[in-house]
């Protein structure tokens, strides 16, 4: 065996994007291989559970969790994970945040099964079979895991050494982030691995944001055609910017799409989508009630816009739930 | 306003329900003062936080407060044109309306998160706010935000011990 550190790769809920963006470090992924050793990774190479069970505790250096924590199996991997390795890295924005899979706390394990099992129009199900935890097939008893009501953070499963935020990470805060783990440069625990500013600041259209902006309406990116140049604020596109870490280099803006938010909030910021809740109210060009709720009538969905990767990371952090 | 069907959890003892009001140093915070100077009486279930400005109310204060056990919060600010900083109370005014929305598809429902324009002068009016907002709030009954315990719970603390 070699000497070489061990790192490992895990995927919770999620959509296979963040192993993608690992891939995406290109020519410099072999830098990366030949510096350490991958002990598992689901995705891309084959060991199992048990390879991780029969490790030593601590022996991995860094494990890089992608995913929201949604099934029982998923929570055994993370904490099987955890007491494996000295750092454990929430990578990407379902793990650090919820991601998009974190919207189903709009929702219950109930509704979500039967609106994939029974309702959905390409669904053939006269039945109504259900996926069952455990099941009876040729005389084995089969076990699936098990759904919880609720997603969560890998924080809130475990405890997290470090964050690279985004949907997906970009290559280069990956590179920086395995660089300063090899290095033992790393920046104190419970860090997130990208610059503490927002997005604005490193917007390229960041001159043209008047300095004070009244909006009579919002618009979605496909109600409007988005002028390359302006700021997507000043044109009326609710634009995550102001509300959001930097550290994408803008990758949406400069794809002519608004920020929705991905990176996540700045340090000083609890919860991201109130704090965009806030900036985009002040914008409201009234004073009167009744025009106030017209105009911020026109956010379609406030949730899903507000809070599209951070849900469960939020104060709520879900849909309340009726008490029985 | 339609009345709500009383909760579930007030059926046994009066449910209390426990507000947390936002109210602005230069009106509302001074109708309080002058209501217990002027020995008007309110229901007790507010819980005060004098605020410079109703425009200093970040909403994460209203979210923070309700994830912490708030039944209900409440706003008081300055009427409109009376803002002492001019237009902190409309920018109040424009971030409730987004703000009730958004509670709303949370499922808080909207007789929790309420906004009044009260002048230092309004005394009586303040307590016919609070008097009526924890009656609504009390027939929703309590608002429960606590993440419910999870199904799998049990086996979840056995692989964690394993």
């Amino acid at each position: 065996m070699t000497t070489k550190p061990k790192v490992a790769f895990y995927w919770c809920a999620s959509c296979g994007g963040c192993e993608e963006a690992v891939v995406d470090l290109a020519e410099q992924v072999l830098d990366v291989v030949a510096a350490v050793d991958i002990v598992f990774w689901p995705c891309a190479m084959d060991f199992k559970r048990h390879d991780v069970e029969a490790m030593a505790d601590g022996s991995i250096v860094a494990t890089f969790v992608n995913g929201a924590v949604r099934s029982t199996e998923q929570e055994e991997m993370v904490h099987l994970l955890r007491r494996k390795s000295q750092v454990l890295v929430a990578f990407g924005a379902c793990s650090h945040m919820g991601g998009i899979p974190g919207l189903a706390n709009l929702s219950d394990t109930a509704s979500l099964l039967a609106t994939a099992y029974c309702e959905s129009p390409s669904t053939v199900n006269p039945e109504g079979v259900l996926p069952q935890r455990h099941s009876e097939d040729g005389g084995r008893r089969l076990t699936l895991p098990g759904l919880y009501e609720t997603v969560r953070t890998l924080d809130q499963v475990t405890e997290v050494d470090y964050y690279l935020p985004g949907c997906a990470p970009t290559p280069k805060l990956i590179a920086a982030a395995v660089q300063a783990l090899l290095a033992g440069a790393l920046p104190p625990k419970g860090s997130v691995l990208a610059p503490d500013i927002a997005l604005c600041d490193e917007c390229p259209r960041k001159a043209s944001k008047p300095d004070t902006l009244a909006l009579a309406a919002f618009k979605r990116p496909s109600e409007v055609i988005l002028n390359e140049e302006e700021c997507l604020l000043a044109q009326g596109v609710l634009c995550m910017g102001p509300a959001t870490r930097g550290g994408c280099e803008a990758a949406c803006v400069q794809g002519n799409m608004p920020c929705t938010g991905c990176f996540g909030p700045t340090s000083r910021v609890r919860d991201q989508g109130a704090k965009a809740l806030s900036g985009f109210a002040s914008l409201v060009a009234s004073n009167d009630g009744a025009e106030i709720e017209r105009i911020t009538g026109t956010i379609a969905d406030p949730v899903g816009t507000l809070y599209r990767y951070s849900l469960p990371a939020s104060l709520l952090r879900r849909r309340r739930v009726a008490v029985s | 306003m339609p009345e709500t069907t009383k909760g579930p959890a007030a059926a046994p003892a009066q449910f209390e329900p426990r507000i947390v009001a936002f109210f602005c140093n230069w009106c509302t915070y001074l109708a309080a003062d002058l209501a217990g100077t002027t020995r008007i009486k309110y229901a007790p279930n507010i819980r005060v936080v004098r605020v410079m400005c109703s425009g200093r109310i970040d909403p994460q204060f209203v979210l923070d407060a309700f994830a912490k056990g708030a039944d209900g919060v409440l706003i008081g600010g300055c009427h409109p044109g009376d803002c002492h900083y001019e237009s902190g109370n409309y920018k109040t005014l424009r971030r409730f309306h987004l703000l009730r929305r958004t509670l709303r598809t949370l499922g808080i429902e909207e007789e929790r998160f309420r906004l009044e324009w009260l002048s230092a002068s309004e005394a009586e009016p303040l307590k016919a706010v609070v008097n009526d907002m924890v009656e609504k709030v009390r027939a929703l009954g309590p608002l429960h935000l606590e993440v419910p315990a999870e199904a799998f719970a049990e086996e979840a603390e056995e692989v964690a011990a394993r």
